[in-house]
């Protein structure tokens, strides 16, 4: 049994402040000034904003594989830090998590962690390599309870392949999440945004429209299917277009946007620091102004991390031959504070639209994103506005540091997270 | 003059002229029967080239050497990530031996200069990727001023593969910087991305029409096509981009007869330059070559031994 907690003076979604009290794992009562029960611990939280927990569908958390990057828990520390108590970790490790024993194994090792609930992502395809059905049935009927599938880091890009995945996952209410990218139009070598940059700069060029092309195909396929497609890291205004036709049309479709290009744009790689480098690329400001626009008319459902440690010898090669990713676990929350909530775009109930329960709807995860109502799992983050984050790249808990956020002051900070009733970040740090 | 010397960026007009002026006394040592200069004496050079070359490498090896330097080569196929280890532990490594300027190729654009924040080594970039070449811009200018006198307001044709060309890229930020028009010559599939916004914002033009272009020029630069291209789609046949973009004999003759053609080399004959133009005598294809090391030695000059002299 955990101990019982009462949050005092929160404002619940930046609204009239309220106490919370967290008993047994789930929101007992809300109200303004509730009485302590015995034995109680008591939270200030005068000024502070309650979110429910925040969920990520898209971290890289390398283990098995590259525990010198990053592991479960150290990204667990890292999600944890930053107020989310669920995530989704990507399938593209070594191996990769396209069995259930795999799926399992990284589900096993985020419960030992015990800081954010871990759900492995399972491969579309065996091996990543776009050709065959990985064992999709058997890693959802593990208890890893596998339904998100993605070959993230890679498109699924034979047509037929993803028409059959969207198929077989309706058995079970699986969703495919789609790392739009045709290899054709941008291949590996692809690096930076295709456009004046990119040609005076002479990087390999990846266009826009070889997410567009992927996104429009996918969103065809959902309606022919019927099935659910679920695209992940959305950087483009075309992408935009299409999703918001599509929706229009009544096809059942999702999308994510990343912290990353919801603010950084293409001319930061104009120094070649691979720091920057992130697939899909940053983007121009156009695509980024239409990305806020989208997220925050509901055409982008949620954001995602696309957390992505590397170790630091990864990046310090030539800029095409460094490591594609960026970390974001720990600044996702004060980035969209910044971009979203600072400049009037979103309050903090839509906040919690995008980063809590839109994302938890999508992965499917009932014990998520369930707001702070009474008999809600107490997952709350509460959250300082008038605090902003001071990135220190050398400050993090992730194993990594390609930190693109290192020195920049951000909208807002987590003060504090629970999972379940259990605190595991107070004061901003891991409790 | 910088410190280091990884794109034309790093060139002020007036440093060109500085380089030029130092490369035309070189120019004359270089015809004496005894070539070795003092200037160098005890400083190392090493040329790092991580992509084959020749005659940028023995260039830069002989301009060292007659400068007296101790030069010294490092060749490696490919980039260092493909062996496990990183660009900067490699160039650490070298430059932890004591060398006082890194000449580098890399096959990599921005290379140069991602290393140019690692090591205390002056950096000179003889070849980023697709990205710079600053060091055979250089030489092409001042090969076309001894042909052409001042560059201001001469019409420059750059014609060929700009895409993938680090040639094209620094040429067209010098030329333009010592005052030349230039106009850059390529079917849409060989231009640049952005190429409209960049040469708006550049001060260049851009053409699909070398037989419109020619009559205008007062001096050509051919630049080589990789046959490889072909497999990527860029263009449909060899034979079809000769028609359309290659300095055939037929095309000398809209040429004047005074026009310098320039190739930085090596050359595919036949395809992007016709043997009757390469040969031609207003062909300057050798004289980029030997005013190569005299621009060279100017170089390393200035960025080595420049504050003891300046």
């Amino acid at each position: 049994m955990s101990e019982t907690i009462l949050v005092r003076g929160a404002r619940p979604y930046g609204d009239e402040p309220a106490d919370l009290l967290l008993r047994d794992g789930v929101v007992a009562e809300v109200g303004p000034g509730l009485d302590a029960p015995a034995g109680a611990r008591v939270v200030d939280a005068d000024g502070l904003v309650a979110l429910p927990g925040l969920v990520d569908l898209h971290t890289h958390l390398r283990e098995p594989g590259r525990e010198d990057a990053e592991t479960v828990l150290t990204g667990s520390r890292a999600a944890a830090v930053g107020g989310f108590t669920a995530v989704l970790a990507m399938a593209n490790t070594s191996p990769v998590t396209d069995t259930a024993e795999a799926a399992e194994r990284v589900h096993d090792l985020g419960r030992t962690a015990g800081l954010v609930d871990v759900h492995p992502v399972g491969a579309v395809t065996r091996g990543l390599a776009g050709e065959e059905l990985a064992e999709l049935g058997l890693m959802h009927r593990s208890r890893a309870r596998v339904s998100v599938f993605s070959d993230d880091g890679r498109c699924v890009a034979d047509a037929r392949v993803m028409r059959r995945a969207l198929e077989y996952v309706r058995a079970f209410g699986g969703v495919v999440s789609q790392h739009a990218q045709d290899p054709s139009l941008a291949g590996p070598a692809s690096c930076c945004h295709e456009g004046e940059l990119s040609g005076r700069l002479g990087l390999p060029g990846w266009p826009g429209v070889a997410e567009e092309v992927v996104v429009a195909r996918d969103v065809m396929l959902a309606r022919h299917t019927g099935s659910r497609v679920h695209v992940a890291h959305a950087s483009t205004a075309g992408t935009v277009e299409v999703l918001r036709w599509a929706k229009g049309l009544g096809i059942d479709v999702t999308a994510e946007v990343t912290p990353h290009h919801l603010l950084l744009t293409t001319d930061l790689l104009e120094g070649y620091d691979p720091t920057y480098k992130v697939n899909p690329p940053l983007r121009p400001q156009e695509d980024v102004e239409a990305l806020r626009a989208a997220l925050a008319d509901g055409t982008i459902d949620a954001v995602a991390t696309d957390h992505a440690p590397h170790a630091r010898h990864d990046k310090e090669h030539a800029f095409v031959d460094a490591a594609f990713g960026m970390l974001g676990l720990e600044t996702a929350l004060p980035v969209v504070a910044h971009v979203m909530v600072e400049s009037g775009l979103m309050g903090w109930a839509d906040v919690a639209r995008v980063m809590s329960t839109a994302p938890a709807r999508i992965a499917g995860l009932d014990d998520q994103g369930q707001g702070l109502g009474v008999g809600a799992p107490a997952n709350v983050v509460l959250v300082d506005p008038a605090t902003p984050l001071v990135v220190d790249r050398d400050a993090s808990v992730s194993l990594s540091r390609n930190n693109p956020w290192h020195g920049r002051t951000l909208g807002a900070s987590v003060v504090a997270t629970f999972l379940r009733g259990v605190p595991t970040v107070l004061d901003g740090t891991l409790a | 003059m910088r410190k280091h010397l990884l794109s034309i960026d790093d060139v002020s007009a007036d440093d060109a002229a500085t380089l030029f002026a130092t490369a035309a006394e070189m120019h004359d040592v270089q015809r004496r029967q005894v070539k070795k200069l003092p200037a160098l004496r005890g400083r190392t050079v090493i040329n790092l080239f991580f992509e084959d070359s020749t005659r940028t490498r023995s260039s830069f090896e002989i301009a060292g050497k007659w400068l007296s330097a101790d030069t010294i080569n490092i060749t490696g196929k490919g980039s260092s990530a493909s062996k496990g280890e990183s660009l900067r532990d490699t160039v650490l490594t070298i430059a932890a031996m004591g060398v006082d300027a890194l000449v580098m190729r890399h096959p990599a654009s921005g290379a140069a200069l991602q290393v140019s924040q690692w090591v205390d080594a002056a950096v000179l970039n003889a070849g980023d990727g697709t990205h710079e070449h600053p060091s055979q811009a250089l030489l092409d200018a001042y090969t076309l001023q001894q042909r052409l006198g001042s560059l201001e307001g001469r019409h420059v044709a750059v014609v060929g593969d700009l895409t993938h060309s680090r040639v094209f890229r620094s040429n067209v930020k010098l030329l333009t910087k010592l005052g030349a028009q230039v106009t850059v010559v390529a079917p849409p599939t060989l231009m640049p991305s952005g190429v409209g916004a960049w040469s708006a914002a550049a001060g260049f033009a851009t053409s699909y029409d070398l037989d419109e272009v020619l009559p205008k020029a007062d001096a050509v630069m051919m630049l080589r096509v990789q046959r490889e291209r072909m497999s990527g789609g860029y263009f449909p046949s060899a034979r079809e981009y000769t028609v359309g973009y290659g300095l055939t004999r037929d095309r000398l003759r809209l040429l004047g007869p005074d026009v310098p053609i320039c190739h930085p080399g090596p050359m595919n004959r036949g395809l992007e330059i016709a043997a009757d133009a390469a040969d031609a005598a207003q062909s300057v294809v050798l004289d980029q070559v030997s005013a190569g090391v005299a621009v060279r030695m100017a170089i390393l000059y200035h960025l080595l031994a420049g504050e003891e002299t300046d």
